[in-house]
């Protein structure tokens, strides 16, 4: 672990994006989690980690109310951006969304274009007022997605006909289109290859200095590689939430330690 | 006797089972390891001695009445027959076959009651030759399948052959009737053709088939031009996609999207009922509720129309299609991956703007071969439009007017008088064959692009 300089990975801001109280998830009988609190900085990666079923998706998608969708879902507590509750009666999720944008484990892009899968986010919320204001957002996310130079002389063709990493970090471009507060991304690179992955966790690096990223991960390796901050979770419960070199080198709750040794899950 | 061949028939294939299970049992307690289990072995004989008998009877069946008529037949007395043409024959024949029966009428001639004697004892001669020659081949089974088995001998395999030669026929059966229907069409069709030139059909403007068989009839002069009744089916149908395809598509949309699990789960089935609704019940539906109704309307607008119009036929055919299009909408909507409504709604899309931009686009394919297959079941309909469109084929385009359809017009040419020798009959079968084009070419071009439709998301 030594060679990742985990003590060098500390946050370069200390100003809270979301605050996360008392948060329980039901999906129906099922306790999913448990009075979660968490604060999650601004401009910072900060990475969710456990064993499978441990409720860090589920909390993931508790930040920009993906689980309004699911039918059987409940949540309880309070979750707030920027100090406004997101689950008060006033706010409107669709809104809520624009604001804090998701990245989906499966690269899933539209049936359409490469320049209309970027331009839809846009589109939709009537960010510009002209095709040329259009064109340059289009072109920002695409290099932001470090995909530019890639597609740029093929914007017509169809998203679905790039390859599975050129395909995720198109849907990177489009939902930093639609210039998010926040990015949730859902283990993004589980269906890439190892080539692949680099790029995408270089490119969570740089976004890094656009607005605070929360990535949910399987692999341990990939949260020491990447963020700043680290929370694992366990049947439910939030174990223990630091600064990612505390957590890797020298975590305080045993549970922790086990899960990162290789003991548990 | 026919029951006597079958008792026979079921008891040997009972007992080749019952006989070669046992040997194989047999084999096995000497020691020997059996290829395959014995119930395979019983069931190879059952198989061996009960197909070939069945075949045998069954064609049998089909074929004695007409042989031994015609060995009857050959058998009257010389000179009976002299100077009558096929028509006459076939009577006699017939007359003849009612006597051996016990129908008589009246008091036959003598070489009559002869000849229906002859037949009767020709027919209890086959019956018993049937029985003989049905027991010679079930004995043969047996003999052969019980010499099969030993210890080497693969019954399991030889059961499979068998099962799968039965399988291969019962597929090639429907491969053969459909070939056989679709000759049919062609042969009557092309006896049409020769009486009334193809161009006179396909481009004839003025379409009065009732012409006269007898020559007391009164009747139309005879004109085949398919394009005013084609143009009534196109009419009802333009009719019946204008109303169910928006309607079909919004409740699919509604069910799909946007309904509560519950709404679903109950509206859902009841769309399915009403594709489960004899065609003939929405005929009622449009002769006696949609035509007096929309006749009151149009008189109350002031305006008259005919008591049956293509609007009726149409609208009626509209709702028979509807659970048609909305569950083939449904169900393009339903393939449409979860990642991609997830996607959308992810990025602040209302379920409105998921719907319009990512799904529909998505499913777009599914739901144009939906609408096709729709469009072939249109122009194939037959009782709705017999119940609620017209008789009379008229040049026109207005829904408010009576129209004939392709159907209607089988329908009426092939009841009544009729003779297969006459362009009128003939005329139907032309009409058939046009249609079974038509309809053919649309559900290729749908399956095609279902298909297509399919390998984007698979």
């Amino acid at each position: 672990m030594e060679d990742l300089r985990l003590m060098e990975r500390v946050a370069d801001t200390t100003r809270t994006k979301i605050t996360a109280r008392g948060v329980q998830v039901y999906y129906g009988e099922k306790h999913a989690l448990k009075d979660v609190d968490v604060d999650i900085l601004d401009k910072t990666v900060t990475a969710f980690i456990g064993p499978s079923g441990c409720g860090k998706s589920t909390f993931l998608r508790c930040l920009n109310r993906m689980n309004d969708t699911v039918a059987s879902a409940r949540v309880s507590g309070t979750i707030l951006l920027d100090g406004e509750d997101i689950y008060d009666r006033g706010v409107d999720p669709v809104q809520l969304r624009a604001r804090v944008g998701m990245v989906f484990q499966k690269p899933n892009p539209f049936p359409k274009s490469i320049y209309e899968n970027v331009a839809y986010g846009p589109r939709i919320h009537g960010l510009t007022r002209s095709k040329a204001e259009l064109d340059a957002i289009v072109e920002a996310s695409l290099r932001k997605a470090a995909l530019w130079n890639e597609v740029k002389d093929r914007l017509a063709d169809t998203g679905t006909g790039l390859s599975g990493g050129q395909q995720q970090r198109l849907c990177i471009a489009r939902a930093v289109a639609t210039h998010p507060e926040v990015l949730l991304m859902d283990e993004p690179c589980s269906a890439l290859d190892p080539i692949a992955t680099a790029q995408v966790e270089e490119l969570i690096d740089e976004l890094r200095a656009h607005f605070s990223v929360v990535i949910v991960t399987h692999s341990m390796q990939q949260a020491a590689r990447v963020s700043q901050r680290t929370a694992f979770f366990h049947l439910g419960n939030l174990v223990e939430y630091g600064e990612t070199g505390q957590v890797f080198t020298n975590p305080k709750d045993p549970r922790t330690e086990s899960y990162i040794t290789g003991r548990i899950g | 006797m026919t029951l006597v061949a079958f008792s026979i028939l079921f008891a040997a294939a009972l007992g080749g089972y019952i006989l070669n299970r046992m040997a194989a049992d047999r084999i096995r307690k000497g020691g020997a390891r059996l290829h395959s289990l014995s119930g395979f072995h019983g069931m190879y004989s059952a198989l061996v001695v009960g197909l070939p008998g069945l075949f045998l009877l069954t064609i049998w069946l089909i074929l004695q009445g007409p042989v031994s008529e015609n060995l009857m037949m050959s058998g009257l007395p010389d000179g009976v027959l002299d100077g009558l043409d096929a028509g006459k024959i076939a009577l006699i024949r017939s007359e003849i076959t009612q006597i051996a029966n016990g129908n008589v009428f009246g008091t036959p001639d003598p070489w009559k009651i002869e000849a229906a004697e002859r037949l009767i004892s020709l027919n209890a001669a086959g019956d018993r030759l049937m029985v003989v020659s049905v027991a010679l081949l079930v004995l043969a089974g047996l003999v052969y399948a019980r010499s099969r088995v030993s210890s080497e001998f693969r019954a399991r395999h030889g059961v499979e052959a068998i099962i799968l030669g039965l399988m291969v026929g019962c597929s090639g059966m429907a491969v053969v009737t459909t070939a056989g229907i679709v000759f049919s069409l062609i042969y009557e069709s092309w006896a049409f053709f020769e009486l009334i030139p193809l161009q006179d059909f396909l481009f004839g403007l003025n379409w009065e088939p009732q012409i006269a068989i007898r020559a007391d009839q009164v009747a139309g002069a005879g004109a085949f031009g398919v394009i005013p009744v084609f143009l009534g089916t196109l009419v009802i149908m333009t009719v019946a996609l204008v109303i169910a395809v928006p309607i079909g598509l919004f409740a699919a949309i509604y069910l799909n999207e946007f309904a509560a699990a519950r709404t679903r789960n109950i509206v859902k089935p009841l769309l399915e009922i009403l594709s489960g609704i004899p065609t003939i019940v929405y005929g009622f539906f449009a002769i006696l509720t949609v035509a007096p109704f929309l006749r009151e309307m149009a008189a109350g607008a002031g305006l008259t129309i005919s008591p049956n119009t293509a609007l009726a036929g149409g609208g009626v055919m509209a709702i028979m299609l509807i659970p048609f299009i909305s569950s083939f909408t449904d169900d393009a909507l339903a393939a449409v991956p979860q990642s991609l409504r997830d996607g959308s709604l992810a990025l602040g899309a209302t379920r409105g703007e998921t719907m319009l931009k990512v799904l529909f686009p998505a499913a777009i394919p599914g739901i144009v071969g939906g609408v096709l297959l729709a469009v072939s079941r249109a122009i194939g309909e037959t009782m709705i439009v017999v119940m609620a469109a017209g008789l009379i084929a008229k040049l026109t385009i207005n829904p408010l007017d009576s129209v004939t359809t392709v159907t209607v017009q089988i329908v009426t040419l092939l009841i009544g008088d009729t003779e297969f020798d006459n362009p009128k009959t003939l005329a139907a079968f032309a009409l058939g064959m046009l249609l079974f084009v038509i309809t053919l070419g649309i559900n290729i071009l749908a399956l095609r692009i279902v298909r297509k439709y399919r390998e984007l998301y698979d």
